[in-house]
């Protein structure tokens, strides 16, 4: 189980890094979009990864439970990323409908530390 | 409960709804609105400034719920003093606006500029780490909108590179709270404090990944050196008024460093000990000597004033990277200092920029030239540091804390990039100003450059007016006054150096008090 998790969220931290690293824009949104899937399970295993268990805490018995406060984090974290990913592709086609061009370095206006 | 402390946050979360949805399409309301608000926030943080001031650190419980369960606003002597920068600067710029007319060259600007402070402001009272970055992504998704604001194929690609570079933080930033709350099973930014202190010292390594995660996001937010890159291009090519805002971002930036690697991760604490200082120290020297160099190469206004912002960013870092109570009282003041020169250097930018376009060539004489030329000098004075300003006791105060931090042979280096770049930079204004403002015009010569030089309008793509947004006429006399609201701004924090410095090092007492802190936030002796 951890094993799976762990490797899960390399992979898909270790493809997100090499897609944003591309000069398109496109490749870099979904690079974007899979390391924010990556960090959204990332977020979701630091509470510890508990099988068949609730978020609640039991005072009448002494049942297994799971930390509920990660599941909040990543339900703030998956609604954040989820609109900022609806901006930036707004941003990218207004970019790529204006300027024709949908490379996301500036090298023929902007200079050499763009 | 003191309520007042919630509404820096309140108040623009309900003026913004309201004017997109009220008053979308009567700009001269949004003004009068958008205005109003900004007053109310500066007599607001005026309160706030005076409350914090007697020392006593004020908690406020979101739902009533204690820390470290809920969310809480903590206001202290730091807070409240980012908070009323943050609304002066605000006022300067929300004034400019309107008097050169930028909020009428697309739309919803006074909606974004009030969620923007709402961000900011946000993320100067909140006591907790999530919080922060709730505020942090709050503030940055109105600055895309106001980044892009007005449109134009050059803006929109380095929006979309300011959009990428943030998101990349943002995902940084998560992975940071993840780390750290994995180690600690806490985001309250006291609790954080107490279990960091009692972490046993064999057991630190992936806290001390955390914290170093946690410096890059909040160093990246502060363009510090390997991480400045898309601090040019953005605040050149951003509406010029617009990066005159942002001129709180990047401060936002080096006020979550000071808060968090001296409250949480604090210098005296041993399981990070050694982490933060010893890296900072020199990136923020590089990055003095980068905005410098940037300053004598820059072939564009608005690249010009950007690199002023890195250089003074680098000298407030070394401030911050000294991790002593002077040091951070010099930082402070620096803090101040810089944020109402960055917010000046961008308006007359954008003055200049209006009159003859933003290429540092030779140029017709443009109206106003005398006004101009003159806030442009006193402006590069404050930049470069050198007297009668604050900047000169800013940068005098920074070296005295780095003479007296126990550097050892540090110290020599750290006073020679300071002069250095100084000088640097001095000859760097000089020399643009002197372009923009003396070199005689050679009209042959000139219309060559000129057609490169010129920003160009396409024609095909160009977006069309509201029809329904009648594009009032500007006011040229209000964007004085806000230039020159923030020159006396200046004037006032050289003249009051002496009060100033006594509540900057009360507050940096008060910052490295980490147990009245937590006994105040934690309600437990």
């Amino acid at each position: 189980m951890e094993i799976l998790v762990a490797t899960a969220v390399g992979v898909l931290t270790a493809s997100g890094i090499y897609l944003v690293l591309r000069q398109r824009t496109f490749p870099v949104i979904v690079g974007i979009s899979l390391l924010s899937y990556a960090v959204n399970v990332f977020l979701f295993a630091t509470g510890r990864l508990v099988i068949n268990a609730p978020p609640i805490l039991n005072k009448y018995e002494d049942v297994p439970y799971t930390d509920p406060l990660p599941q909040a984090l990543v339900l703030t974290a998956i609604v954040i990323s989820f609109g900022m990913t609806a901006v930036i592709v707004m941003i990218a086609l207004s970019s790529y409908l204006t300027n024709r061009d949908d490379r996301i370095d500036m090298i023929d206006d902007a200079g050499e530390d763009a | 409960m003191n309520h007042w402390i919630v509404a820096p946050i309140v108040l623009p979360a309900v003026i913004a709804p309201f004017i997109i949805m009220v008053i979308r399409y009567h700009l001269d309301l949004q003004r009068i609105f958008s205005v109003a608000s900004i007053v109310a926030l500066n007599i607001i943080a005026v309160v706030l400034l005076m409350q914090a001031s007697t020392g006593e650190i004020q908690v406020y419980e979101l739902g009533d719920w204690p820390a470290p369960f809920g969310i809480v606003l903590v206001l202290d002597r730091l807070s409240a003093m980012m908070v009323l920068l943050t609304t002066l600067l605000s006022l300067a710029v929300v004034l400019y606006v309107i008097g050169s007319g930028w909020d009428a060259r697309g739309r919803h600007f006074h909606a974004l500029l009030q969620f923007q402070l709402m961000g900011v402001l946000g993320a100067f009272l909140t006591g907790d780490a999530f919080n922060l970055f709730v505020f942090f992504e709050v503030l940055l998704i109105a600055s895309y909108g106001l980044m892009i604001h007005s449109g134009g194929g050059k803006r929109l690609a380095a929006g979309v590179q300011y959009v990428v570079y943030n998101l990349l933080g943002s995902t940084l930033f998560l992975f940071a709270l993840g780390t750290l709350y994995a180690v600690t099973g806490t985001l309250n930014m006291a609790d954080l404090a107490a279990r960091v202190a009692e972490l046993p010292a064999d057991d630190t390594a992936l806290l001390r990944v955390g914290a170093v995660l946690l410096l890059l996001v909040f160093a990246i937010k502060a363009a510090v050196l390997p991480l400045h890159f898309w601090l040019p291009a953005s605040y050149a090519n951003a509406p010029l008024p617009v990066a005159a805002l942002f001129a709180i971002m990047t401060k936002v930036g080096a006020y979550a460093i000071l808060r968090f690697y001296t409250q949480v991760f604090g210098p005296d604490v041993a399981a990070t000990e050694g982490l933060v200082g010893d890296w900072l120290l020199p990136a923020a020297m590089l990055t003095l000597a980068v905005g410098a160099i940037g300053i004598l190469g820059a072939k564009e206004i608005g690249r010009l004033m950007a690199f002023g912002a890195i250089a003074s960013m680098g000298t407030l870092l070394i401030a911050i990277s000294l991790f002593t109570p002077q040091g951070a009282a010099a930082a402070m003041y620096y803090m101040i200092h810089s944020t109402l020169t960055a917010g000046l250097i961008f308006l007359i930018a954008d003055l200049i920029m209006e009159r003859r376009g933003g290429a540092i060539v030779p140029h017709r004489p443009m109206p106003q030239i005398g006004l101009i030329a003159s806030l442009y000098f006193v402006a590069a004075i404050a930049l470069a540091g050198m007297p009668p300003l604050s900047g000169f006791v800013g940068k005098l105060l920074v070296m005295d804390a780095a003479r007296d931090a126990g550097l050892g042979d540090t110290t020599w280096v750290i006073w020679a990039f300071i002069l250095v770049s100084s000088l640097v930079t001095i000859v760097g204004l000089a020399r643009a100003g002197s372009i923009l403002f003396w070199k005689s015009y050679d009209p042959d010569f000139v219309n060559e450059l000129e057609s490169d030089a010129l920003p160009k309008i396409d024609e095909e793509t160009r977006i069309e007016p509201d029809p329904l947004e009648t594009a009032p006429e500007p006011m040229p006399a209000l964007s004085f006054v806000a230039a020159f609201g923030l020159l006396i701004g200046l004037v006032l924090l050289t003249v009051l150096s002496g009060p100033v410095l006594d509540y900057t090092t009360a507050t940096a007492d008060q910052i490295f008090d980490r147990a009245a802190y937590l006994e105040t936030v934690l309600k437990r002796p």
